[in-house]
């Protein structure tokens, strides 16, 4: 069994689908997502590290993070967790905060749904992304999304060369 | 190959275009086959100038192309513009696939998942390899 990727998005409805056949448990994968210091490790690139000072994945909770740019500058953000069913799917809305590490209202929200199911002796994953509207992905664009800044920017300008 | 980037100005002008419901339908018309500004007005619920004026905001984003023919001012669609914004929402997948990648070298880190003993609860799951 391989590590494979598939994605497709939903321009009309700002949905976007990725879905990845992991080698391993989904109880294992499920730790990708509840041990911050696990988290820390994929969800920002090496250039934009992720620090997650508050996390735990129960209902209403709320996760606290910055990620920290080539510069030194940190960009806060937040999560709050609107649903948990551990080791199967997790839902959460993702978010910008305020240097004190309350939410930036004036922000655009990601809301996600990320499910585990074992598939071919791994773990199939599948997230969906929902983006509460348009200004808000043109907003995310400007932010680069965050830890983007540098990958996505990158991507987008060899992807506009073509 | 002609290589032509678009402006970050441009990027906004076509992300600001397709934010509203009216204009993407619009957009949706006009690359399936080019139509006259007054057959899309009689579409809508709205003056001939509203439409208008969305016309104009597409215009100026590149999204559509205007021609007057006669008495008509006829739309149509820039495929070329529209692929463009299609591949912007492309990079946010990219983002996921990265991400996806890092887990999946996490995991590696494990070795091979039928050596890995089922954690006993979430708390207390296996750290191996997370603290270098």
């Amino acid at each position: 069994m391989t590590f494979a990727i598939d994605a497709t998005h939903d321009t009309e409805n700002l949905t976007m689908t990725v879905v990845a056949q992991l080698d391993a448990t989904p109880e294992r994968v499920w730790q990708l997502w509840a041990d911050p210091r696990q988290l820390e490790r994929w969800w920002g690139p090496p250039t934009y590290p992720a620090t997650f000072t508050q996390h735990d994945l129960v209902v209403g909770s709320t996760t606290a993070y910055h990620m920290t740019s080539p510069e030194g500058d940190t960009v806060p953000g937040w999560w709050v967790i609107t649903a948990v069913d551990e080791p199967r799917s997790l839902e959460l809305r993702d978010g910008f905060a305020e240097g004190d590490g309350t939410p930036d209202e004036t922000m655009p929200i990601t809301s996600m749904r990320m499910t585990l199911e074992p598939a071919e002796g791994g773990t199939r994953m599948t997230l969906v992304s929902h983006f509460d509207s348009l200004e808000g992905m043109e907003k995310l664009i400007a932010m680069g999304m965050k830890e983007g800044m540098t990958l996505a920017m990158g991507q987008i300008e060899a992807i506009l060369a073509n | 190959m002609v290589v032509e980037k678009l402006t970050q100005d441009e990027i906004d002008r076509i992300f600001h275009a397709l934010a509203d419901a009216t204009r993407r339908d619009i957009v949706q018309r006009v690359i399936r086959a080019e139509q006259s500004v007054s057959t899309l007005a009689d579409r809508y619920e709205m003056s001939f100038a509203a439409v208008q004026k969305h016309v104009a905001v597409l215009e100026r984003a590149s999204l559509v192309h205007k021609a007057r023919r006669g008495r008509e001012q006829i739309v149509s669609g820039d495929i070329g513009t529209i692929q463009r914004a299609e591949q912007l929402l492309r990079s946010y997948e990219d983002i996921w696939k990265q991400r996806f990648r890092r887990m999946n070298a996490l995991l590696a880190e494990d070795g091979p998942a039928t050596d890995l003993p089922a954690p006993a609860s979430s708390t207390d799951a296996p750290s191996k390899g997370t603290d270098t």
